[in-house]
């Protein structure tokens, strides 16, 4: 019975690896660069939910709304501004301004709000379900969590799948100058990308801090790179693969955080994602370098 | 431009370098024999020196072979808890300086070796995943060093990654590494001249090393690849070289940074140490030595001038690393610049522009 | 024997076959010419001799041995180097530099020599040197020996590739669209460069061209491909005549 609580809570943080992830993978696969920053927004969209919800009474799914907005135009700025000049120059480049990026959102937090961790109240507010005659409780954040990831990643297969703008985006992650000569706006569809990644990443934000609920600068740091570590192990590019990896990724942790330790926990996250690069470098699910189902 | 008549530019490069070093050193003596080395000023002269080998080693592989690594400080973890280990145990019973020299040895053999174990099969991959990847092993590192006990009894020795009490020892047994608390009772071995010392070996290594034919192949790699590979340069055998080399320096750095201190914690060369490392080679030039010299004394210095600046520092740096790269790899700055370039050029020699306006970029 | 004997050569491309039963016959010192509409897949080739990409099928055999499916670092030791055909300098090094990159395998010293400064090293140093300047100066940019060689005008970087694939004692020099970009004075001069190398250096070329003057003005033999497959084969004259390559080009080919 531990035992599947612990699983169903690793099922809960692999869904919001899953989510984060999610955004990983479309940039990767269609701005073809690694975005560092990706989990600090994360962050952003937890302090806003916090400051609007947590602290100013907001009704927590407005709160939500404003995150995603607040964190799609930060996706958005982040990317004309930083990422989009470097078009063209080696990726190192753009590689090294991304953790730019990533450290100016920590330490932007850091100065604006504090390192005092902040306590957030969750924005789930349905009561926990008991099965089993009260041997296992899972809360509905955890609940909510899994819910919500699944939800937004089928509507995301078929975004990319069934709508105009999905198709670009495949185009574009295909071959981004054959995608130009037929006419799609490039950067529209990049920005695109991005707005959606921030935007999952605040909803991923507010889902991270409803169960696990310390809120500091760095809180999204460690997430963004396991998240990364997901969107490999499922395969980079795929939309499934992350949610796949991500779910995984979290199992396995959780589990490991269970039964050997939390120091190691991360570590044994790190081994798998070394595993996967030597072993099956396209992923679990992934084949070439596009967003595809 | 000026031929052959200035000194070559690789001469200019040794030159600047050691003068850098040989002014660090005279000053600090200097103001050392005026007795007004503060005891703090004092304290952060090794961390410096190990620094400015830190920066000097990560040129290496993410100016001259055009590599992220992230996990830098974990080559420095390496070095540092192999070689203060044995300077421990069984150095207690040697001689000091051949204890020291041993440690140094050992602790840079232990980093080469774990770059091997991260540079065989991670130099094969592209370069987003390198950066992840050595990132990665760098918090593999520093949890498996903070979840490890080591003892030592009567029966030999013990491991454990739980708790001091899993190693099961004789009340008589000494605990020789506790976990998070790290390696402590280390006898202190901190001279300024030794740091010096060993700059200089890592600036004749490196300088030697990128201005020889292993050091072209390393550029040429960076510079494309696809060329270099045609000429038959073997890719894995020069990044290898590369990453190694700057592990072991960065071992050596490690070893010279903890016989500075009575105890070793893992926690300290972490992300944050990789990534202000980074920025030391960043802001001094990506592929300048004389720079990474610069930077890492500068950066290291200027924090503790500053210390009223201490909660903008990384906000400052983060913006450093991002104008940085904008203005040098940003294509739209770089065709800006070239242009300026062009006609200031075009202003002195009186010459035209011949037919250059064919696509160059591969 | 022929120097370089390409028999049956394809490749395909998660099903779609770029190149397939390419035939392909050089004999030392003398100039070869590859043409064909764009996309006709004489890169594709190229990257198969050069072994960047694998072939599917058919087999290369270079002085006798059998490099198909061979990686570059192999097929450069064995004597074939190549141009590329958007020029692949390295840009942050000199010009000298870049013609001793080129001897990399030719002329060499270990780690330990470089580190260490031994006799050995400043023997094979002094050596590269020499070489590398002397080549320079044959093909007249030998005083720019210390510019960056992004700093090279256009035609002169073009010279440069070539010396750098020269610099590795070349038996075969692959060309890939060495006069694209140029005006009608540097593609003279450059006719004058390419065939300069077969005499004085008397090995085998094989070039890719789109620039017809350039191809019939030099070539002694040309194989013309289309949609990867061999359409004509012969001396230019013939070449010229046939009605399958005029087919092919109709629609304008000079830029």
């Amino acid at each position: 019975m531990q035992f599947l609580s612990y699983l169903v809570r690793g099922i809960s943080l692999g869904s919001v690896y899953a989510l984060i992830a999610l955004g990983y993978t479309m940039v990767y696969g269609i701005a073809k660069m690694l975005n560092f920053a990706h989990g600090d927004i994360i962050m952003v969209g937890g302090y806003v939910v916090f400051f609007a919800f947590c602290q100013g009474g907001m009704n927590p799914w407005l709160a939500v709304i404003l995150a995603v907005v607040a964190c799609t135009l930060l996706g958005i700025t982040i990317e004309k501004v930083a990422y989009k000049p470097l078009r063209g120059a080696p990726s190192l480049a753009v590689l090294i301004t991304a953790i730019g990026v990533s450290y100016f959102l920590q330490n932007g937090a850091m100065l604006l709000w504090s390192s005092e961790p902040k306590s957030f109240t969750s924005v789930v507010s349905l009561p926990a379900l008991n099965l089993f005659g009260g041997s296992l409780q899972i809360s509905a954040e955890t609940l909510v969590t899994i819910a919500v990831s699944v939800v937004i990643m089928v509507v995301l297969i078929w975004f990319v799948n069934k709508t105009r703008p999905g198709h670009a985006m495949q185009a574009v992650s295909e071959d981004r100058g054959a995608a130009q000569l037929m006419g799609i706006n490039v950067n529209g569809i990049i920005s695109l990308t991005f707005a959606i990644g921030s935007g999952l990443a605040a909803i991923a934000g507010a889902l991270l801090l409803s169960s696990y609920p310390t809120l500091v600068p760095t809180t999204g740091a460690m997430p963004g790179i396991k998240a990364f570590v997901a969107a490999v192990f499922g395969g980079i590019g795929s939309i499934p693969g992350a949610f796949l990896g991500g779910i995984l990724l979290g199992i396995i942790e959780n589990l490991s955080k269970a039964y050997i330790s939390t120091q190691l926990s991360d570590a044994i996250v790190f081994i798998v994602l070394i595993v996967v690069l030597l072993v099956k470098p396209s992923g679990l699910l992934g084949k070439k370098q596009t967003v595809k189902v | 431009m000026a031929k052959k008549k200035k000194m070559s530019k690789s001469a200019r490069t040794y030159l600047t370098s050691f003068l850098l070093v040989a002014i660090f050193y005279g000053a600090v003596e200097a103001i050392r024999l005026s007795g007004n080395l503060s005891s703090k000023a004092a304290g952060l002269l090794i961390p410096v020196c190990a620094y400015i080998m830190m920066a000097i080693s990560l040129n290496l592989v993410v100016g001259f072979l055009g590599e992220l690594s992230l996990g830098h400080a974990a080559f420095m973890s390496a070095g540092a808890f192999v070689g203060v280990f044995f300077y421990n145990t069984a150095g207690a019973s040697l001689p000091r300086w051949l204890a020291v020299v041993l440690a140094f040895l050992i602790g840079g053999l232990a980093a080469g070796i774990f770059g091997m174990i991260v540079g065989v099969p991670v130099l094969r991959l592209s370069g987003d995943y390198l950066a992840i990847v050595t990132l990665a092993f760098g918090e593999i590192l520093k949890n498996v060093l903070n979840s490890l006990y080591i003892g030592v009894d009567s029966a030999g020795v013990h491991f454990s990654l739980k708790d001091q009490f899993s190693l099961n020892m004789e009340p008589t047994g000494k605990v020789l590494m506790k976990g998070a608390m790290g390696i402590t009772g280390i006898k202190k071995f901190s001279y300024f001249s030794v740091g010096i010392l060993l700059i200089v070996l890592t600036l004749l290594f490196v300088l030697n090393l990128m201005n020889s034919r292993a050091g072209r192949a390393i550029t040429a790699i960076r510079d494309d690849d696809i060329a270099a590979k045609s000429v038959g340069i073997n890719l894995t055998r020069y990044k290898l070289m590369a990453f190694v080399s700057s592990a072991v320096i960065a071992g050596f750095a490690g070893v010279l940074y903890a016989l500075n201190f009575a105890s070793l914690v893992a926690k300290k060369f972490d992300y944050n140490l990789s990534i202000n490392i980074l920025v030391m080679v960043v802001l001094g030039g990506m592929g300048s030595i004389p720079g990474a010299i610069v930077a890492a004394i500068v950066l290291t210095v200027l924090p503790e001038l500053l210390r009223g600046f201490s909660q903008y520092r990384m906000f400052i740096y983060s913006i450093v690393l991002i104008v940085m790269m904008l203005f040098n790899r940003a294509p739209a700055f770089v065709a800006w610049r070239q242009r300026l370039g062009l006609k200031i050029r075009n202003k002195k020699d009186g010459s035209g522009v011949s037919s250059g306006n064919a696509k160059k970029e591969g | 024997m022929a120097l370089l004997e390409v028999k049956n050569l394809g490749i395909s491309f998660g099903g779609l076959q770029a190149v397939s039963g390419l035939d392909l016959t050089v004999e030392s010192g003398h100039l070869y010419g590859l043409i064909g509409p764009n996309g006709a897949g004489k890169t594709t080739a190229f990257n198969m001799l050069t072994g960047m990409y694998q072939p599917t099928e058919g087999t290369i055999t270079f002085d006798g041995v059998n490099i198909t499916g061979k990686d570059p670092e192999y097929i450069s030791k064995a004597g074939i180097a190549r141009t590329f055909q958007n020029i692949r300098l390295f840009s942050a090094m000199s010009v000298l530099d870049n013609v001793k990159v080129g001897m990399h395998n030719r002329v060499t010293y270990g780690m330990f020599d470089g580190v260490f400064r031994t006799k050995k090293y400043h023997q094979k140093e002094a050596e590269m040197n020499e070489k590398a300047q002397k080549l320079l100066d044959v093909f007249g940019i030998g005083e720019k020996a210390d510019y960056a060689a992004s700093q090279l005008p256009y035609g002169q970087q073009r010279k440069l590739e070539i010396c750098r694939a020269l610099a590795s004692d070349p038996k075969l020099l692959l060309l890939d669209e060495p006069a694209a970009g140029m005006n009608p004075n540097e593609t003279a001069e450059l006719m004058e460069t390419v065939r300069k190398v077969r005499d004085e250096f008397g090995i085998a070329i094989l070039l890719i061209e789109h620039d017809m003057k350039f191809v019939m003005g030099i070539c002694e033999d040309i194989t013309v491909l289309e949609y990867g497959k061999i359409i004509a084969h012969g001396d230019p004259q013939t070449v010229a005549n046939d009605p399958e390559v005029i087919k092919a080009y109709l629609g304008g080919d000079d830029d």
